[in-house]
C-alpha cells in the first residue's frame, strides 16, 4: 500500500538492480574460477572481459538501487507525487537498454573493435578501471542522470522539503557532476590517474556516503518511529564527518603515482579518520533501534539497516584502515589486500544499503500494508546470513592471500615473481571461490523470498511494552 | 547527543565544513598541477608515447594488469616491466607477439591480441 501512486516507478528500478545483481555474481564466479583454472572460458571470456562485466554490472545495478530508492522516498518525504513517472519509466528503459547493449558489446566483440566501433579515438575515454563503457554509452549515463535529477528535484521544489531529501539530492548531484570527470582523460598518465579518482573515490568516501546516510535516515524514521529532529541532526553529522574525511582523504591514491610527496602526509592523516562516519552509521542505526517507540512488523528490513552499518564500518573502516597509511601502502598497493577491502566495502556499504531499502520498500510496492509474511521474511534474512558471512569469508581469504603475496612478492629478502607467488597462494583462491558460491546460494534463496508466503497474512509486531514517563 | 549540541548546529558543520575542505583539495590540486612538469617527464611525452596510453586503454589491459599499481590483480605490473624483461623492447614486443591463441592448457595466459608493428612499437 503506498501513500503515494507515483512511487510505484520504483519497482521496476528495484526488480532490474536484482537481476543484474545475479549476472554480478555469476560473473565473480567466472573471475574466481579464472584464479585458480587460468584456461576457463579462455578465449571465449578472457579474464579482462570478465571483470569488466562483473565491476560494471555492480556500479549499474547500485545506480538502478540508488535511483528506485530516490524514486520511493522523495514522494514520501516532500508528501507530493513525482513530478513525472512517465519520465522515470521512459528513463528506466533507456538506462537498461543502453547498460544491455554494453555488456553484450563487452561479451561479443573484443574490446579493441568495440571502442573502434563507438569512435573511441574521437574522445577516448575507455580503457580505464570502471569507466570501461564506450564513451556514447557514458554519454547516455549522463542523460539518464540528468533527467533523473530533474524530476526528483521538481518534486522536492513542489514538496515538503525535508533533511532526508536534501541530503539525498546533493548526494546524487554530486554523483553525476563528479562522473563528468569520466570524460576528461589526459593523455598525461599522471593527471589521468589523479582526476581518475575524483569519480572514483569522491564516489564512494564521499557522495555516495550521503545517499547512503538518506537511505538508512530515512528507513529507520519509518522502522523505529523516532522523532525526526534526532534523526536528522545525525545524519548532519555523519555526513559532515564524511566530507571532512573523505574529500582530502583522497590523497591515500596520490602515494605513488608521481603527485607531489605532501600527500602521501594530506592522504594517510585524513583518510585514517575515514573510518569515523561509517563508525557513527552503526551507533546511529544501534542508537536509534534500541530507542524505537513502535515495533515494526518488517524484521527483515531491521536486519539489513543495523547489518549494513556494521558491514559498512568493517569493510571500508577497519579493511579501509589496514592499508591507507603510506608507509603500509607502499606494501599493499595494488595487491589481493586491495581486492579483499574493495569487495567487503561495496558489499557492506552500498549493496546492503540497497537491500536495505528494497526489503523496506518492497512489501508495499506489491500491496503489502508493512511487511511480508513471516516465512518470507525468515527465508530474507537467511538469505542475509549466508550472504554477509560468505563476504566475510571471501575478504578473509584475500587478506591472506593479499598478506602471503606481500609478503613473498615485496617484502621478503628474496622476493619472487608475480606469477610464482600466485601459484604458491592457490588454496587461498579456492577458498574465496567456494565462499563465493555460498554467496551464490545466499542470493538465490534472497530472489526465492520474493516469492515464498506470498498468501500468507503479513508478519504483525508486538507492541512495544508501555513505559513510564519516568524511563522514557 | 544533548540538547545543547542543535540541529542548526550540526548543519552549520556540514556545510561550513565541506566548503572549506573542498576548497583545501582545489588549492592542493592547483599547487599540485602546478608542479607536476617538474616530476612528471613531459618532455618525453611524445606522440608515440600517447600512441601507446591509446593501445594500453583501447585493449582492457588493465582488465587483467596493474600501472602504477592500479588495474586488475590477476597479472603483473607494468609500470616495471621493462627492468623486468631485461631493458629490452624487443623482448617485451616479442611476449606480446607470441601469446598462443588458444591459450596454455590450465594456466592464466594473456590473450593474443594481433596488434600491428606500429602499436607494438608504441605500446
Ligand atoms: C564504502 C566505502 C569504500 C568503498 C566502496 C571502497 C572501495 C575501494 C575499491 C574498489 C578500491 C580499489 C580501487 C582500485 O581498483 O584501484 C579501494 C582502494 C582503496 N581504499 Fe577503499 N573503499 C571505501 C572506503 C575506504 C576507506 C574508508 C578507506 C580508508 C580508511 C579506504 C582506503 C583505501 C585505500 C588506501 C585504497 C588503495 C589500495 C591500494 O593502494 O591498492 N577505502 N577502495
Ligand atoms: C560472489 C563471489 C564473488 C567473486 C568470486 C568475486 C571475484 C572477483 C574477482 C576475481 C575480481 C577481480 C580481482 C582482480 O582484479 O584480480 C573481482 C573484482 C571486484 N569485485 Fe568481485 N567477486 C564476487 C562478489 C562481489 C561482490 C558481491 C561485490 C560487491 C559488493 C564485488 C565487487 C568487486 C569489485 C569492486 C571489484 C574490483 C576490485 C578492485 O579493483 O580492487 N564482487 N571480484
Ligand atoms: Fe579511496
Amino acid at each position: 500500500m503506498l501513500q503515494y501512486k507515483s512511487q510505484a516507478v520504483a519497482k521496476p528500478y528495484f526488480i532490474a538492480a536484482i537481476a543484474l545483481f545475479i549476472g554480478q555474481i555469476l560473473f565473480g564466479l567466472i573471475l574466481g574460477l579464472q584464479y585458480v583454472m587460468g584456461d576457463f572460458l579462455f578465449p571465449e571470456i578472457p579474464f579482462n572481459v570478465a571483470r569488466m562485466v562483473h565491476t560494471n554490472l555492480l556500479i549499474v545495478w547500485l545506480l538502478f538501487g540508488f535511483m528506485g530508492a530516490a524514486y520511493y522516498l522523495v514522494p514520501e518525504e516532500a508528501e507530493t507525487e513525482l513530478h513525472s513517472p512517465g519520465l522515470a519509466i521512459l528513463m528506466f528503459w533507456i538506462f537498461l537498454i543502453a547498460g544491455a547493449l554494453t555488456v553484450l558489446g563487452y561479451l561479443l566483440v573484443p574490446y579493441a573493435r568495440l571502442a573502434e566501433l563507438t569512435g573511441n579515438h574521437l574522445w577516448p575515454t575507455m580503457g580505464r578501471e570502471f569507466l570501461e563503457q564506450p564513451t556514447i554509452t557514458k554519454v547516455g549515463i549522463v542523460v539518464v542522470a540528468l533527467a533523473f535529477l530533474y524530476n526528483v528535484g521538481m518534486t522536492i521544489l513542489k514538496g515538503r522539503k525535508t533533511v532526508v531529501s536534501l541530503v539525498l539530492l546533493i548526494g546524487l548531484v554530486g554523483l553525476a557532476v563528479l562522473f563528468l570527470f569520466a570524460f576528461y582523460n589526459p593523455e598525461n598518465l599522471v593527471k589521468d590517474k589523479f582526476y581518475w579518482w575524483w569519480v572514483v573515490h569522491l564516489w564512494v568516501e564521499g557522495v555516495w556516503e550521503l545517499i547512503m546516510g538518506a537511505i538508512l535516515a530515512f528507513v529507520l524514521i519509518k522502522l523505529t518511529g523516532v522523532d525526526r529532529e534526532v534523526i536528522e541532526k545525525w545524519l548532519y553529522v555523519i555526513i559532515a564527518m564524511a566530507l571532512i574525511t573523505g574529500i582530502i582523504g583522497t590523497g591515500h591514491h596520490y602515494f605513488w603515482i608521481g603527485t607531489p610527496e605532501y600527500w602521501q602526509w594530506w592522504g594517510s592523516i585524513f583518510s585514517a579518520l575515514e573510518p569515523l562516519p561509517f563508525f557513527m552509521m552503526t551507533v546511529f542505526a544501534f542508537n536509534m533501534v534500541n530507542r524505537r517507540r513502535r515495533n515494526h512488523p518488517n524484521k527483515a528490513a531491521m536486519l539489513w539497516a543495523l547489518g549494513t552499518g556494521v558491514m559498512a564500518f568493517l569493510g571500508a573502516g577497519v579493511w579501509g584502515f589496514l592499508h591507507t597509511l603510506a608507509p603500509v601502502n607502499y606494501y599493499t598497493h595494488g595487491s589481493q589486500i586491495t581486492a579483499a577491502h574493495g569487495h567487503m566495502a561495496f558489499y557492506g556499504a552500498y549493496v546492503m544499503i540497497v537491500l536495505t531499502i528494497i526489503s523496506y520498500a518492497m512489501p508495499m510496492l506489491r500491496g503489502r500494508e508493512a511487511a511480508n509474511s513471516n516465512r518470507s521474511q525468515v527465508v530474507e534474512m537467511w538469505s542475509f546470513w549466508l550472504m554477509t558471512v560468505s563476504m566475510v569469508f571471501i575478504t578473509l581469504f584475500l587478506t591472506g592471500a593479499g598478506i602471503l603475496q606481500v609478503w613473498l612478492q615485496r617484502y621478503s629478502d628474496d622476493p619472487q615473481p608475480f606469477m610464482v607467488v600466485q601459484e604458491k597462494i592457490e588454496l587461498f583462491y579456492w577458498m574465496r571461490e567456494v565462499a563465493g558460491v555460498i554467496f551464490l546460494i545466499g542470493l538465490v534463496l534472497y530472489v526465492i523470498s520474493f516469492f515464498v508466503g506470498q498468501r500468507q497474512p503479513e508478519a504483525s509486531a508486538k507492541p512495544l511494552p508501555a513505559v513510564s514517563p519516568a524511563e522514557a | 547527543m544533548s540538547q545543547v549540541f542543535t540541529k542548526a548546529m550540526a548543519r552549520n558543520i556540514f556545510y561550513g565544513g565541506s566548503v572549506f575542505f573542498i576548497l583545501l583539495f582545489l588549492a592542493l590540486t592547483f599547487d599540485t598541477i602546478k608542479v607536476l612538469p617538474e616530476r612528471d617527464n613531459r618532455a618525453n611525452l611524445t606522440e608515440k608515447v600517447a600512441h601507446g596510453k591509446a593501445v594500453w586503454e583501447e585493449n582492457n589491459c588493465l582488465g587483467c594488469h596493474t600501472l602504477l599499481g592500479e588495474g586488475a590483480y590477476y597479472a603483473p605490473e607494468l609500470g616495471n616491466v621493462y627492468k623486468r624483461f631485461g631493458e629490452s623492447k624487443e623482448a617485451i614486443k616479442a611476449f606480446i607477439a607470441s601469446r598462443p591463441v588458444e591459450g596454455i592448457p590450465g594456466r592464466r595466459s594473456m590473450p593474443q591480441f594481433n596488434l600491428s608493428e606500429e602499436d607494438g612499437r608504441a605500446g
